[in-house]
């Protein structure tokens, strides 16, 4: 089909894709991606000296959240996972599990203390609460012909979260930046966030999945929290289980005032401190992210892309696990039975068939392209779009991907694969001097 | 994501499958420009982008033109006087006619492309001085499929019209042959003119190429694009192309913004 | 009238074109002016001469007995109309119909093939400046077969 794309006369005009281009070197600065951390960052002493609560304290805290008349949800054993569930006391955090997380791997692991925050986090994230799978828009009636709409107010749960990880504090963040742009807010983010709780607890127990050291989000939250939690539970059936609480809003200082717990002592914040200093050496500085917005912005074409497509499923797992993913379909719903019209707003992944439909066609048909959609939407062009990187290093896409596709293994291949030149080998182009050497 | 309740007010077929609805709003649209586009809501049905056909300042009746490619279109194209629908909009960034102050202009549009260039045309004709020499270059599937007949005649008064058709039908005596093969009829250098293009995502990359070889930059050349849509503001991610939201950072596009990127497959 | 030297020297497919690579084209060359609806050339017949159009739009087609001439393209100003007379067995493939008021360069084809036989770089070099056009016109031919404004078929 060389005749389609005219003469080689006309290639040295147009720089058309087969070109090898230059790398952009524009300002001279090479962009990095920006690590997506809440702002502002929280002063650690800002609403008063870190406190300490018991494992009683928590069951009341949670009672008080939910006294104030807040939905209040956090991590609960539910059949064979951790979820994110609605909680009445500290009687539902599972208590003494852990989970063990890999490549399209998940098991809760009975732990030998009695930690009610020892796993890692869970498979599904809190993405579900401030954006549903489904949240209807509007219903419309036809009544002689005449349209009449109903718009749904939405909800406000005014919800409380207890055991947010940084990262998903930093999803949150990410997620914020997209539905909450001055020009066109959206209601139902709006509404689910305005009012909302945040009681974050540090990792003391991140799985082999996790990389936020790496994405500079955790493993302790530096601010987007109302308290932070690192819980300190050194050997089994301990008596001294205990939590290093910190206020990061003046709402979670009043809520730990009603507690009346007395202040932690030195030796108590350096415990909470070594915790998490643990945490981060084990997570360690797994993958290099500091250069992947260019490296997959000059690598579109990468011979990587049919290597992944050769075993993803194009199942969407990924994007329905991923804390940031916020695609979604607005669809006309017909409920039997009723002869009004639903229009809602449910969640869509980059990998189904019908994401990027267009009349006559489909622009990305192969599950390569899906996928290369996916992670450099996720990890390059986010930037680009948002002024942050969408991924936060939770790992739930590695865990969740029933073939156990690694997206650190993938950016590695990328970065193997990349020619620094803009294309492989095999699809260099002719050069006026013949074939390319 | 609500829209507004709309009436058509009337229904013009401009061919096969081409339907013009003339649309009634309860108010008019907050400044509308040329390349724009509202999302149309047939009830029980779904949303679709449709661009304005028409951009009339300060009135409450809107056009536009509609092929009907699915089912959201269909039930569109469907639509009688008096059915009502919903609207919302208007949405995305349109053509940007300033740099054509002054300057030479070409309009090339194949198929339902010309709706979106439309009110190009009709915004030139309206400070016709303003710009120097205008040409619209017109391609259709067969005769039958010519949008706004009317209209182009009206405009081959004051502009260069040049129309062509793929494939002839008895009693055609214009031009057969593909729309870029028209730029050869524009005698004048146009080395600083600039260009709207729209159709077919291949016809406009054919057709910025052959401007490109007659001397238009890159940057003198307008493209709009087409993706899929569900929201229209920046949320629902669809219509994402590279780093670009289609419905907020376009659908108009320079030329030099998309072109390496037309050429990725699947992108 | 500009004398058929300055006409040519004027055409892009000519441009840049040495001096004595024209004198010899323009041994081959004359102005020619056609009315309206004249045939230019008609399927199976001699292919002979060939033009380059100045003026005008010319219809190229195939007759058939329920539609009559049937056009697949049409050429106007600056490009050529009939290659046939360039190729054996040097017959025309197509018709070929003026719809308005022509004004070409005609040129003879067994000139111009004989002195291009006689000097292969001078028939090297004008063979590429035909093929520009050729390609052209291929080119168009493939898009127009890709149907791009067929609606897809609703399902």
């Amino acid at each position: 089909m060389e005749d389609m794309f005219g003469s080689d006369d006309s290639r040295t005009r147009y720089p058309t894709t087969l070109e090898p281009e230059p790398a952009q070197q524009d300002d001279g600065a090479v962009r990095k991606p920006v690590a997506p951390q809440p702002q502002p960052q929280i002063e650690p002493q800002a609403f008063g000296g870190p406190l300490i609560l018991t494992v009683a304290d928590v069951d009341q805290l949670i009672r008080r959240l939910g006294a104030d008349g807040r939905t209040v949800i956090g991590p609960k054993v539910d059949g064979p996972v951790i979820g994110y569930q609605p909680i009445g006391g500290a009687a539902d955090l599972p208590s003494g599990w852990g989970d063990e997380q890999g490549p399209g791997h998940y098991r809760l692991r009975r732990r030998d203390d009695d930690a009610l925050f020892g796993y890692a986090l869970a498979p599904t994230s809190w993405k579900r609460y401030v954006f549903p799978a489904r949240s209807e828009l509007f219903r419309a009636r036809r009544e002689d012909g005449a349209l009449a709409i109903t718009t749904i107010p939405p909800a406000r749960p005014r919800y409380a979260f207890i055991g947010m990880r940084a990262c998903e504090i930093a999803a949150l963040d990410v997620q914020r930046r997209v539905f909450m742009r001055p020009e066109a807010p959206d209601p139902t983010y709006a509404a689910n966030t305005q009012d909302m709780f945040v009681v974050a607890v540090s990792c003391g127990s991140p799985a082999a999945t996790c990389f936020c050291v790496s994405a500079g989000t955790g493993p302790e939250a530096s601010g987007g929290y109302d308290i932070r939690l690192t819980e300190v539970n050194s050997t089994p059936n301990s008596p001294d289980h205990y939590f290093v609480a910190n206020a990061g809003t003046q709402a979670g200082a009043d809520v730990l005032a009603q507690l009346a717990c007395k202040p932690a002592s030195d030796s108590e914040t350096g415990a909470a401190t070594q915790i998490v200093q643990a945490a981060a050496t084990a997570i360690g500085q797994g993958v290099k992210l500091d250069d992947v917005h260019e490296l997959l912005a000059r690598n579109r074409e990468n011979p990587r892309w049919d290597d992944v497509a050769a075993r993803c499923l194009s199942c969407g797992n990924c994007t329905m696990s991923c804390p940031t993913c916020f695609c979604s379909d607005v669809v006309d719903e017909n409920p039997i039975g009723d002869d009004g019209v639903v229009r809602a707003r449910v969640w869509a992944s980059c990998f189904g068939v019908s994401y990027s439909q267009m009349h006559g066609g489909n622009a990305r048909t192969s599950t390569s392209s899906r996928y290369r959609q996916w992670l450099t939407h996720k990890m390059s062009t986010w930037v680009d779009q948002f002024d942050v990187s969408g991924c936060v290093g939770c790992g739930r896409c590695i865990t969740t991907c029933p073939v156990g596709i690694d997206i650190r293994t993938e950016l590695e291949a990328i970065r193997a694969t990349d020619t620094a030149t803009k294309y492989p080998e095999s699809v260099r182009p002719q050069t006026d001097e013949g074939l390319a050497t | 994501m609500t829209p507004t309740v709309a009436r058509v007010v009337d229904r013009v077929v401009e061919g096969p499958g081409t339907v013009t609805l003339v649309i009634e709003l309860s108010d008019a649209l907050t400044a509308p420009a040329p390349g724009q586009f509202n999302m149309l809501w047939a009830y029980g049905v779904g949303e679709v982008p449709i661009s304005l056909c028409a951009v009339p300042p300060l009135t409450n009746v809107i056009l536009h033109t509609i092929h009907d490619v699915g089912a959201v279109s269909h039930a569109l194209c469907e639509l009688r006087p008096g059915d009502q629908l919903g609207v919302r909009g208007p949405f995305g960034i349109g053509w940007d006619l300033t740099p054509a102050r002054g300057q030479d202009v070409v309009v090339m549009a194949g198929g339902i492309g010309l709706a979106p260039l439309r009110p190009v045309v009709e915004a030139i004709l309206a400070d016709r001085e303003a710009y120097g020499q205008v040409a619209v270059l017109l391609g259709a599937r067969t005769p039958n499929d010519l949008l706004f007949p009317a209209e182009t005649a009206a405009w081959s008064l004051s502009l260069q019209v040049e129309t062509t058709v793929d494939r002839s039908a008895p009693g055609w005596t214009g031009d057969v042959g593909v729309v870029t093969t028209l730029l050869g009829r524009i005698r004048h250098n146009l080395t600083d003119a600039v260009a709207f293009v729209c159709g077919p995502e291949v016809m406009m990359r054919f057709g910025a190429r052959a401007l490109l070889d007659r001397g238009v930059s890159a940057e003198g050349i307008q493209v709009s694009m087409e993706r899929n849509m569900q929201c229209a503001v920046t949320m629902c991610g669809h219509c994402q192309f590279g780093e670009l939201f289609v419905c907020s950072d376009g659908p108009v596009f320079p030329w030099a913004r998309v072109e390496s990127m037309l050429g990725v497959r699947e992108l | 009238m500009k004398s058929i030297m300055e006409t040519l020297a004027a055409q892009p497919i000519f441009a840049d074109i040495d001096e004595s690579t024209l004198t010899l084209l323009a041994g081959c060359a004359r102005h020619q002016r056609i009315h309206a609806g004249t045939r230019l050339f008609t399927e199976g017949a001699p292919a002979t001469d060939f033009h380059l159009i100045r003026e005008g739009r010319v219809a190229l087609g195939i007759y058939t007995p329920h539609a009559g001439l049937v056009t697949l393209e049409t050429r106007g100003p600056g490009q050529i109309v009939g290659w046939s007379w360039l190729f054996p067995p040097y017959r025309w493939h197509f018709d070929a119909e003026a719809l308005e008021p022509l004004a070409t360069i005609q040129f003879d084809g067994h000139c111009i093939r004989g002195k291009c036989d006689s000097d292969p770089v001078l028939g090297y070099d004008l063979m590429k400046r035909f093929s520009t056009l050729l390609d052209a016109d291929l080119r168009s031919t493939h898009l127009r077969l890709l149907d791009v404004y067929h609606r897809a078929p609703t399902s």
